[in-house]
């Protein structure tokens, strides 16, 4: 006689027990919201980019599941499967961003605010890692440069320093990070002000699902990843160069500029090469990530060695 | 007679030992490596070269500490099955991410000390793996043989080293192997210095 093992519900569908018991507002509205606060896999929310970019690249996108499950966010673990898994735990909604510094407006935007701010536009980008991996992504957002421009910068503002979200109790993961949190990124006033730095809101078609740096991330593609901060909560314009995170942890090995050069390696590893994910070889890389025709003028006169 | 001594140990402990090499392919043949298999392997094969390692030097340990003196069977075996999984992650770093661009190779075996690290430990594990047999062993003589052997120590602690300085900032599992070395070390050291505790006098 063959007994068979009843096949039994899988963990994914099960409800869990705080959306059952808020089961009521959970019907009544905000959904998806609740959902992914509750760490169930929501139909993710659609985003409507009709403006397609003359910025994106033709090169073949990387997979969904690809973009969504290999990832770098120390606040939800260091291992590259750790932040699909850990990241539900963030609480996207509600959302506000804080700018403030040297400008004449500091307001508090709701990211809602935000995202209704301009035309959502598709821009495929290519994104190179320091870790010598890249990734082609239809991101969805628009140029940084919109929003920053509502606050109007005084003539002291040169810089514009940017910082992330860090909650430990969303973030039990990020003690362990080995980084100093709330993670920090800085760019210059004129990269921030470029066209092509991307405040990102989604990618393939919907909302940034969390362990992308949910609900509002930058994508400045002709650096490396890491200055892409995601989950931002707090924009500052300053004077002076502010602190970046990876450039205080090592600062012999990430720059505050952090142009994509293969002709500067990482200390530790060569940055002349990389993989595509999902492709066999290695690509060369380009300087710039291949941005060079559009950024490379930000740079005249300065020493990509030494300011790297 | 214990279990350690029966015939079919060994062929238990070599399948064991040959699992994390099948669950790789499996997983390979499956496309279930992730997004980025090539990592994936490099990763899975030196975490195995270390955990080899490791084994292999708690074999002695062991041996006292429960009172087993038929786990010396598996030493070699255990020993053996690290170089084997040093020479996979090798073959995986030249080929999959070097593709035998062996001037390049040599570039970082100079330049980067990971890969400097990581490459002692390995050149180191060559003539103990060439001297594991019964006929090196009598044409070294037990004394000179065992003191060639001692290089193991090197080789662990070259590959936690390796891995140490590969690690970008979360350095909790290079840290988890340096502390196993350590206590390994302690160990033979307490040993070496003829330092005998209570515990072990017994044995």
């Amino acid at each position: 006689m063959i007994i068979r093992r009843s096949p039994g519900i899988p963990y994914s569908q099960v409800t869990p027990k705080n959306v059952y018991l808020n089961r009521r507002r959970f019907l009544a509205g905000g959904a998806a919201a609740l959902g992914m606060a509750a760490g169930i896999a929501p139909a993710a929310v659609k985003l409507n980019a009709t403006v397609k970019s003359p910025f994106s690249t033709s090169e073949k996108q990387n997979s969904y599941q690809d973009v969504t499950h290999y990832n770098n966010f120390y606040e939800f673990g260091t291992s590259k499967d750790q932040p699909a898994k850990l990241a539900s735990t963030l609480r996207t909604s509600p959302w506000t961003i804080s700018i403030e510094g040297e400008v004449s407006k500091p307001r508090v935007f709701d990211v809602d605010a935000v995202m209704r701010m301009a035309p959502l536009e598709e821009r495929i980008y290519r994104l190179r890692c320091v870790e010598a991996w890249s990734i082609v992504v239809p991101w969805i957002g628009f140029s940084l440069s919109t929003l920053l421009k509502q606050v109007e910068p005084t003539s002291k503002a040169k810089f514009v320093a940017f910082e992330s979200l860090y909650d430990p109790k969303q973030m039990p993961a990020g003690k362990y990070a080995g980084i100093p949190l709330p993670y920090q990124e800085g760019l210059r006033l004129d990269e921030a002000m470029h066209p092509l730095a991307l405040l990102c809101v989604g990618l393939y078609g919907e909302v940034l699902p969390n362990q992308n740096g949910a609900p509002v991330r930058l994508v400045v593609p002709w650096k490396y990843g890491f200055k892409s901060i995601k989950s931002i909560v707090k924009i500052r314009f300053t004077e002076k160069q502010p602190p970046a995170t990876w450039n205080l942890s090592a600062p012999s090995e990430y720059g505050f500029y952090s142009n994509v050069n293969p002709e500067v390696d990482h200390p530790r590893w060569s940055q002349a090469k990389e993989r595509r994910l999902g492709e066999f070889g290695k690509r060369n890389t380009l300087k710039f990530n291949g941005y060079g025709d559009q950024v490379a003028s930000l740079y005249s006169g300065l020493d990509l060695r030494k300011s790297f | 007679m214990t279990i350690f001594s029966s015939k079919w140990s060994k062929v238990a402990v070599f399948s064991l030992s040959a699992c994390p090499l099948l669950l790789l392919a499996w997983r390979g043949l499956r496309q279930d490596l992730g997004a980025n298999p090539i990592e994936f392997i490099t990763h899975a094969t030196g975490d195995w070269t270390l955990r080899f390692l490791l084994i292999t030097l708690s074999i002695t340990p062991l041996r006292k500490l429960l009172n087993q003196p038929a786990l010396v069977r598996f030493r070699r075996m255990l020993g053996l099955f690290a170089f084997f999984y040093g020479t996979l992650h090798l073959i995986t770093y030249a080929w999959l991410d070097k593709f035998f661009d062996f001037a390049d190779v040599w570039k970082d075996i100079v330049k980067r000390p990971f890969i400097t690290a990581g490459f002692a430990g390995f050149v180191l594990m060559v003539p103990l793996a060439v001297t594991s047999t019964a006929s090196w062993i009598r044409r070294l003589g037990g004394r000179r043989w065992r003191l060639l052997h001692r290089l193991i120590y090197a080789c662990a602690v070259a590959g936690v080293v390796h891995y140490y300085w590969l690690v970008k900032s979360d350095v909790r599992m290079p840290l988890l192997y340096a502390g196993a070395l350590v206590l390994l070390l302690l160990y033979r050291f307490g040993g070496w210095v003829g330092f005998s505790y209570p515990m072990w006098r017994r044995l």
